[in-house]
């Protein structure tokens, strides 16, 4: 695994208010991206709030996030979306699109463009309109283009939610991928199986709170929390 | 009913004889109607969008504004104009006071508050959804604009089609700067405006239906435009 | 963002650019004429102008407005001759100085139309009795009451009958003589017209030519170079060669040429050495 320079986040009670009751309330996370981490924990728990606001997405009403180090920029990170928001134009145009926003020159962006593609196997329809792809092939343009700016820090929400199972692998390989040129990855996920393969680091948030943060496999195996055992049990929705 | 029959046999009359003085005005109507649009949209568009997903002081004043201008009426706005062009005015040195030119800037100026309105409130619908992933490419507010504009090109072109359907359709700011000088400033509007004034309403009628037809043809054009375009593209 | 939204934005700009521009030849040969919507009605100078372009070299922009605004046009020095027909109003623009003299052109006449059926028994050749006639029995009538020559001289015919006209039947337009017919003719009421445009008026109903002949009616048409000295940019050498056309014995002939309906509308009277 290569690795790449270090950094820490740091967040500090976290507490963001969305409507009339907090999204999260409390939260205290620390992480230096050397493991993969998972974020799980039931419907309404909070997960996409907390990603939104770690990315720096969403303003906290109370506490702080702080990067250091080599994500200390907003450009060394970079977010996959649950529903890929891709513009009318081209798979190419569209990795293009976001290496011309970072400044890269023209004959370059193409280039690095076509390479994102490739690893995420869709090389050989780069010239199709994004819109008129399949979820799938959508969510793999959106991490092509989110691969191609070499970000630090990967943040993926529910990359696999709305895909097959065949479209699922490819996802999954290509985090893979990612993770081995050296992106520290962090993602929310409903899919038990998946998280257990992709995660070395659970994080299980429950009302907006963090009741517990284990080692993966620990994690399935004896979870520690009340609500994390009534999850995976499924008694949580 | 009597008008209408010979309305419709006096316009199949002047459009199969290619009648000379109805080409100019036609030809004329064409040209300023598109430039005064193509103006209105090179401006509005992006005024539209900047106030869409722009944040700054009196935003909401602006876009209050932006509406209310959309009942501004024409001939207001054509007497504004003539009062700024005429030789007593500030802008009269330039002359352009009863020239096509004249019909263009305030045809245009007229069209530039629907253009803004619309364009306005398309991006803003369009904003709660690409938002966040523009902002987390790293894609400021100001750079948004010319993306999303692009994006949204399928809508827009339909905003800027009302805007040169508003245009063509325009009369009275017209025949306030234009004079309706025969042959000059005569657009199908303020030919039609005469021929009724003049009491010959079968040939006012005709050229309404000429008029309708034109507009009609550019509307199907565009939407065929359109259609092909989102097949391709989603 | 700028270079995003300025390429497009000025290609935009330029194509529009391109769209409006003034044709090479249009120039500065032309003068503009204030005339009244009247005198554009009756189609006169859609015959006469094609003449004076050949005879002059240059073209004749005619903006046909109400006669108030066609003086007030010269005031503001948008125009570069005037040309209408109510002598009083002419003569006061000339007294302000905006104009230089004032030519008798020619003259065409009024008549007052009204229902075949004459209710107000208005018909004959005096239109003080017919106004009189027609307030008495109060019979509906249309104005245009748009500050016009026509109305103008409409007025000026109640206050040689001193009357003042007031009341559900006088119905005032505030429109011009085309639209003014059409009510007319919607109501059957009685109208004081020039008879240029009641000869191309095709929407007559039930109305026909009651009152006419009288001397009164006579619409006299002057025509006045405005003054260089209030308007610098008046072309002045252009327009007093239109004015000198305009009553010299060749224009004066091209005028009572015109025909409508077979029927001389204008009656050339400049005077002689004027």
């Amino acid at each position: 695994m290569a690795s790449r320079a270090p950094f820490s986040l740091e967040a500090r009670g976290l507490r963001v208010v969305l409507g009339s009751h907090p999204a999260i309330d409390g939260v205290d996370l620390a992480w230096n991206g050397e493991s993969r981490m998972a974020v799980l924990g039931p419907n309404g728990a909070g997960k996409t709030v907390l990603l939104r606001t770690l990315h720096g997405l969403l303003a906290p009403d109370d506490g702080r996030v702080l990067w250091s180090g080599a994500a200390a920029l907003p450009g060394d990170q970079a977010m996959v979306f649950q529903r890929p928001v891709l513009l009318r134009r081209s798979a190419l145009a569209n990795v293009e699109y976001a290496l011309a926003v970072r400044g890269m020159a023209r004959a370059q962006r193409r280039e690095r463009a076509r390479e994102a593609l490739a690893a995420v196997g869709l090389a050989s329809v780069a010239d199709r309109a994004a819109r008129v792809m399949s979820g799938g092939e959508q969510q793999r343009v959106a991490i092509a283009r989110a691969w191609a700016l070499r970000p630090r820090v990967l943040f993926l929400d529910e990359p696999t939610a709305s895909l097959d199972p065949n479209a699922a692998a490819d996802v999954e390989r290509v985090m893979g991928e990612i993770r081995g040129a050296g992106t520290a990855l962090l993602f929310t996920t409903h899919h038990l199986g998946f998280a257990r393969r992709m995660a070395d680091e659970i994080v299980f948030l429950h009302g907006g709170r963090i009741t517990e943060r284990t080692p993966a496999d620990r994690f399935f195996a004896a979870p520690r929390s009340r609500e994390a055992e009534d999850f995976l049990r499924g008694e949580l929705p | 009913m009597n008008d209408l029959a010979e309305s419709a046999r006096l316009a199949l009359h002047l459009v199969a004889t290619a009648d000379a003085e109805l080409r100019g005005i036609v030809w004329l109507s064409l040209r300023v109607s598109l430039a005064s649009a193509l103006i209105a949209c090179a401006v509005a568009l992006p005024v539209g969008a900047l106030v869409a997903v722009g944040k700054f002081h009196g935003r909401r004043a602006a876009v209050v504004l932006m509406n209310a201008l959309l009942g501004l009426p024409s001939v207001v706005v054509g007497l504004l104009f003539y009062i700024l062009l005429s030789r007593a005015g500030p802008l009269g040195r330039f002359g352009i006071l009863f020239t096509p030119q004249a019909i263009v800037i305030a045809q245009a100026f007229l069209v530039m508050p629907l253009v803004a309105a619309l364009s306005r409130q398309f991006v803003e619908d369009a904003w709660v959804e690409y938002r966040e992933q523009l902002r987390s490419l790293g894609v400021s507010r100001l750079r948004a604009v010319p993306t999303l504009l692009w994006d949204l090109r399928l809508s827009l072109s339909t905003v800027a089609l009302a805007g040169l359907g508003r245009a063509a359709s325009e009369v009275g700011a017209v025949m306030i700067v234009g004079g309706n000088i025969d042959g000059v400033t005569r657009v199908m509007t303020t030919a039609i405006a005469l021929e009724t004034e003049k009491g010959d309403l079968p040939l006012a009628l005709a050229l309404g239906a000429i008029l309708l037809a034109i507009v009609l043809a550019l509307n199907g054009a565009a939407y065929a435009l359109r259609e092909w375009s989102a097949r391709r593209h989603g | 963002m700028t270079c995003n939204l300025a390429r497009p934005a000025f290609a935009i700009l330029a194509l529009a650019a391109l769209l409006a521009a003034p044709a090479a030849s249009a120039a500065d040969d032309f003068i503009t004429v204030a005339s009244t919507t009247s005198t554009e009605q009756s189609g006169l100078f859609k015959y006469f102008l094609p003449e004076a372009r050949k005879a002059l070299g240059f073209d004749v922009h005619v903006v046909a407005v109400g006669t108030g605004q066609a003086l007030d046009m010269g005031r503001r020095c948008d125009a570069d001759v005037e040309f209408v027909h109510d002598k009083v109003a002419e003569e006061k623009f000339l007294a302000e100085g905006y104009g230089v003299r004032r030519h008798d052109v020619m003259y065409n006449d009024f008549v007052i139309v009204g229902p075949a059926s004459d209710p107000a028994h208005a018909k004959g050749h005096d239109v003080v009795e017919a106004l009189t006639r027609i307030a008495a029995a109060r019979q509906p009538f249309a104005s245009r009451g748009d500050k016009s020559g026509t109305d103008a001289a409409e007025k000026r015919f109640w206050k040689m009958a001193d009357i003042v006209p007031r009341g559900a039947w006088y119905r005032e337009t505030g429109s011009g003589m085309g639209p003014t017919l059409n009510t007319a003719s919607g109501m059957d009421a009685y109208a004081l017209t020039d008879r240029g445009t009641w000869l191309s008026f095709r929407n007559r109903g039930d109305l026909v030519i009651l009152v006419e002949g009288d001397r009164r009616l006579f619409n006299q048409y002057g025509v006045m170079l405005v003054n260089p000295a209030k308007c610098p940019s008046v072309k002045k050498e252009m327009g007093q060669k239109f004015v000198d056309w305009v009553i010299s014995p060749q224009g004066q002939k091209t005028i009572a040429s015109y025909r409508v309906g077979g029927q001389q509308l204008f009656f050339p009277d400049a005077k002689a050495g004027s």
